[in-house]
Formats: structure tokens, sequence, C-alpha cells
């Protein structure tokens, strides 16, 4: 029998077997940023410990960077205070850090991938819930806590307990103007927000594999939202292209040994899974989420849900949903007005996002009363789209072109929501007051049904603007 | 390693209701911006509270102050990793926790601060919260060692790992001195796989 993916990186990276049955497992790479990683630092000078591999150690800045001026110091002192420490604290460990004042600079699921850092059949842990982005590349990469990040500074292992594996098949080829943000959605939709705990999902079949690297980002960025905390990408010709060449990838001379380690990990053809399930991808349209979890959601011309036609166990929260977002049941979601448009976050901030998004604002205006906003995920990425013209594009539209963070995902800095604003956002969670006011209200969709419903100011099928 | 054994936990309840609380609601963002957990315990479910539609939040109810097992019902904990949201809790007072469900990532955080979370069926949490809203002086028992919650009368057989188990009742659960324990052998696991270099 084969094994799959995660249980060869497992088993590489298997230490021993802890006195409590679980796993002791090392962390070929970590990433760390500026929100969850003090504490962890403060901890290792209280119990006298290093940094064990400074050399697998990478640190960025992102979610509290303002994105309009990133003059230092920033006005929110709280702000400042947290990026002195992870400067601190990475000069003092020998931790290199991309920060303000480096090119590298951007959200830390974006700088890991572009710098070549992230690599096929590693294990990557970040406090950052959407590390699973870097599954992508077939890596086995997960959020964990501030003593977990404590934990892989000083040992640069964890202690983990198993997890299954799920095969995700989506088969077929996605329709022109359906992405990887609407098969995610779809899955989630499918699966529910927690049914993935205790799994990893390996996503797989065509429409996967015809994915570009970034594509596969989002998906496996958004594994978490269904509730598993790993979600991967066998890796092949694809991945080894987008990695070649990049600083941290492996140079020339060892670039075919390189191949040889990474293939692999692939997942065996006779490989077994805890639970396999088939997706049709031709059949998916553009999704927009309706509710305060991302597994809420219904295809752009679809109809909202009625709340006693759906099962018992959905019903409780549906309703509290649709109260919150002040929504009828049964009702289209197509033409509901918004007051905000945000372009951005780990899980749609790359530049083809950018690109795909800038097709909908050529040579349309965004309505008037809406204000809308495009924050690249990287300052390479924002560098990149300057050079092709991009910027112009959405500012001409009337976007916001804004510096590279987190931004509007979680508000963390001063982009957020006012009141009751209704948001339509590329962003991954449409949480109660997850965009900065409690009472602020959310729609994920991908980005260039945001830059669609920036235009017409209300939910519309961005097909109709790409067609023409 | 940590000396302290886990058994359990004990105290009055406080009930949350609701599924899919996520660690945004139990502690938003905006007071992540902090470089030590200190003080997060009075903002815990800060924005719920405020709005709050259905009366008083029980975190602001007279008759839960005090209380320290938190019960809630499924997947609670999910979305981010903030481990701000374990702590919030911690330290508004909660020592031990029963639900249907929790995230992942928020309970391996809750682990690795000596919070016990226990599971039990939809039926036995909405009894337990019935119960303690209905009487809120009632004492709630988790224990570890027998994998048990005791409530009132009733003692319901709850749901907990093996390994988490084993990490409490033997005092491992704060695993940073077990992990470094294995010296040798980690350095042969960064000397088996690739190492990470910038190319020249």
């Amino acid at each position: 029998m084969g094994k799959n993916l995660l249980q060869k990186a497992w088993e590489q990276h298997t230490v021993r077997e802890l006195p409590t049955g679980q796993t002791q497992l090392f962390i070929g790479l970590h990433l760390i940023h500026e929100v969850t990683s003090p504490q962890a630092f403060e901890e290792l000078r209280v119990r006298g410990l290093d940094v064990r591999y400074p050399s697998r150690t990478f640190a960025t800045v992102d979610h509290i960077v303002p994105t309009h001026s990133q003059e230092r110091p920033f006005v929110d002192s709280l702000a400042e205070e947290m990026m002195v420490a992870i400067e601190t604290n990475c000069r003092e460990f020998g931790v290199q850090l991309f920060g303000l004042d480096d090119d590298r600079q951007g959200i830390v699921h974006v700088v890991g991938p572009e710098q070549g850092l992230t690599q096929p059949g590693m294990t990557i842990a970040c406090g950052d819930s959407h590390t699973s982005t870097h599954g992508a590349f077939g890596a086995i990469a997960f959020g964990i806590g501030t003593s977990q990040v404590r934990d892989v500074l000083c040992s640069q292992c964890l202690a983990m307990d198993p997890l299954k594996v799920r095969r995700i098949e989506v088969t077929g080829s996605l329709a022109p103007g359906v992405y990887a943000k609407d098969v995610i959605l779809a899955i989630i939709r499918e699966l529910g927000v927690k049914g993935g705990t205790g799994f990893a999902y390996e996503y797989s079949g065509e429409v996967i594999s015809s994915m570009s690297m970034e594509e596969r980002m989002s998906i496996c960025n958004m594994s978490i939202e269904g509730g598993a905390r790993v979600g991967y990408v066998n890796p092949d010709e694809t991945t080894y292209e987008y990695l070649r060449g990049r600083p941290f990838a492996p140079s020339e001379e060892g670039w075919e040994d390189a191949v040889k380690y990474w293939e692999s990990f692939a997942s065996d053809e006779d490989a077994e899974f805890d639970d396999e399930i088939s997706l049709d991808g031709s059949a998916l349209g553009p999704n927009v989420t309706w509710g305060i979890n991302p597994g809420q959601s219904v295809q752009v011309d679809g109809q909202l849900p009625t709340v006693s036609e759906l099962p018992e166990g959905e019903r409780e929260s549906a309703s509290e949903a649709l109260e919150f977002m002040e929504f009828e049941q049964g009702a289209s979601i197509a033409g509901t007005g918004i007051d905000v448009a945000f372009i951005g976050s780990c899980t749609n901030g790359r530049i083809s996002d950018l690109r795909e998004a800038a097709k909908v604002a050529l040579g349309r205006k965004v309505s008037p009363g809406v204000k809308a906003l495009v924050v690249p995920g990287s300052r390479l990425v924002s560098e990149q789209a300057e050079s092709e013209g991009l910027h112009e594009v959405f500012m001409e539209a009337g976007f916001e072109w804004r510096k590279a963070g987190c931004s509007m995902c979680l508000a963390m800095n001063p982009d957020k929501l006012k009141g009751r604003e209704l948001s339509a956002s590329s962003s991954n969670r449409n949480f109660k007051g997850r965009q900065g006011s409690p009472l602020g209200r959310t729609l994920l969709m991908s980005p260039v049904m945001v830059a669609a419903a920036a235009i017409a100011g209300e939910v519309v099928d961005a097909r109709e603007m790409l067609g023409d | 390693m940590s000396e302290s054994r886990i058994t359990g936990a004990a105290g009055r309840g406080i009930p949350v209701r609701g599924d899919d609380i996520d660690t945004d609601r139990i502690i938003p963002a905006r007071f992540l911006r902090c470089v030590s957990f200190e003080g997060l315990g009075e903002h815990a479910f800060e924005d719920d509270r405020k709005n709050f539609s259905d009366g008083v939040h029980s975190f602001d109810r007279e008759e839960f102050q005090g209380a320290s097992i938190l019960v809630v019902n499924d997947n609670f904990g999910c979305g981010s990793s903030r481990e701000h949201a374990p702590q919030s809790l911690m330290r508004w007072g909660i020592t031990g926790i029963i639900g249907v469900s929790f995230a992942e990532i928020f309970f391996g955080n809750c682990v690795a601060n000596g919070v016990p979370c226990l599971t039990l069926d939809s039926s036995q949490v909405d009894e337990i919260q019935g119960l303690i809203e209905g009487d809120p002086g009632c004492l709630l028992k988790l224990d570890v060692e027998n994998r048990s919650v005791h409530a009132g009368e009733n003692t319901y057989p709850a749901g907990l790992p093996d390994g988490v188990q084993r990490a409490f009742l033997e005092g491992l659960w704060d695993s940073a001195t077990l992990l470094l324990e294995a010296s040798a052998a980690i350095d042969e696991v960064n000397a088996r796989i690739l190492p990470i270099q910038e190319q020249s």
C-alpha cells in the first residue's frame, strides 16, 4: 500500500514519539510576524533559551502595518511598540526580518512562496491560521498559537497529534469568470466549517492540477475556514517551475537533486485516504457569502436560504446570520448594495488576482459612495503591478492604491469598516466584527467579483463585465 | 518540564450559547495590539457583550461572576490561531471548558496553557447549560483522569484525546522542555532534510 504526502512528510520530519504518545515533529520552516511572536520571545528570555535554527526562521511585518503611510513612528503607539518588539527580537536572536525597510516585506503567506522559502515536502509552521496557504507547494503547513511559536523557536519542533487525510477531487474545468476562490467557497459550503476538523485536505483533480501556484495558494489558504488546519496539493511541474530561480530556492547545481527529493513526497498512486470526496468543477459559478461564517455562501445567481428548508442543525446559525446581516431569507444575493470594496489579503492579494480584477476596473468607474481599496499582498507584488500599470487602471477607476499589508482583512490597522457598513471583500473571513466594526458586515467573493461590485455599487455577476 | 500535573478543573459554570463562535468574537483583533497577554481578561467577548441582542451576555450577568467552567456548543474557537483567545478567557477566570467540539488550534492553545477542554454530546451540553442557567451556584467538575464531567447529580463520560490526557496527568503539557530533551535527534532530522539557503 502506498503513502500519501502527509504520511511521507510526517515520517521524514519525525524526531521521536513523545511519552504522551504524540509525535515530536521537526518544523523545516518557521515564519513569524509581529502579532503572535512577542510573548514567545519573552518566554525565551525568561527561560534563557536561544532560537535553535535561525536559518530556518524568517520574520516579516503585516498585520498591524498601515497601508496608507508607513512612516515611522506609527501614529498608533501600540502598533509602533509591536514593530519595535519584532525588530529588537529579530536582532537579538539572529532572525532575518523582512521589515518595512526591506523590499521583501509583505503578508507572511505571500512572502514565503515569493522568496522560494516554501518548498515541497517541508513542514511549515507560523503563528497564523492561514499558514495552510503554503500547502499549495506540497508542504505540510499549519497555524499555531504563541506557546507553540515559543516551542518552535527554541526546539524547531512541535508536539503533534496525528492527522487524517481527506482527498478532495475537483473534476472538469472551471468556466470563464470562475476562480479558485469560488472553488474553495464551494468546498467549504459542501463540507461545512468544521467538516475538516482532525483532517488535512489533499486537493486534486483536473481543476487543481491545471491551476497556477497562486490559484492553488488561494485554495489551500482557506482550508482552515473549513476546519482543516492543513490543506495541500501534490507538487508537480507547475510547482517546480514557480520555484526555479527564486532567492531561497535551491541553486542550479542542486536543482535536479532538489526536484527528485520533492517528487518523492507526492502521494503514491495507490495511497490510501481516510476519506475521499469529489466535486464537479465545471458546474461551479461565482460564489458570494451571505452569512457570518465562510460556509454560508450561495452562487451569485442564487437565493439566500429559507430557514425552514435547511437541515435542522443549520437553522439556528442561519437565523442568527440573516438577522445580523439584515438579509431576508429567500432573497437574491445579486443586487445587494455595498459600501466598501476590498481587494487584497493572503487569500487574494497576489499579482494574478490584481491582473484579473484590473480587467474589470479598466475603463470603468467605482460607484459613487463606495470606498474601494486595492492592497497588494507584498512590496514585490506592488512593484510588479506598478510595472504593468495596474495601479493606474485601479486609480483611474477610483480605487485607492495602497501599500502592502493585511489591511482590512482583519482590521488591526487603520483600515476598518465603520458602523453597519457592508463590504465586498476578497479576504477569507466574514465573522461578525472581523473587518473592524463590531457591527460591520462582510461578503466574501473573488477579487474580480469585488471589483465588479465596486463598480456596480452592488453584488453583480462579474462575468457580465468580463465578457464585453 | 512543568511540575504541574492537571487532573481536572472545578467551579461554578458559565454558559455561552451558539455554534461556531470564532476567536474574533472571543477577543476582537484590536486587542491583539499588545506585546504581552496582560489585561486581556476584561475584553473577553467584548463586542458580543456590547451588542448582545438577547438580554445580557452571560459574561456580564451577576450570577455568573466568579464562575470558572465555560460551557459552550459546537466548533468553539474556530478561525484565527490567536492564543489571545484562551488567554483572555483564562484571565477572566476560566480554568476549564466543556463543549460539543473545539476548533483544533484553539484546543491546542488551551492545552499549552493547562486549560482542559472536554467534549460531550450536544444534548448533554444543552442539559448542563440549562442546569447552570437555572442554578448558577451548581458546581461543575471536569475529571481528566476518568474523562468525565460531573454536574449536579449527574456524571457524563467525556471526550479527551489520549495524548492530551497523558500530557495533563503527567505534567507534560508545557512542551518546550520536553521537546528540547531530544537534542541529538533534532539535529539528525535537521541534517537529513534540505537546508534553507539564499542563492548567492
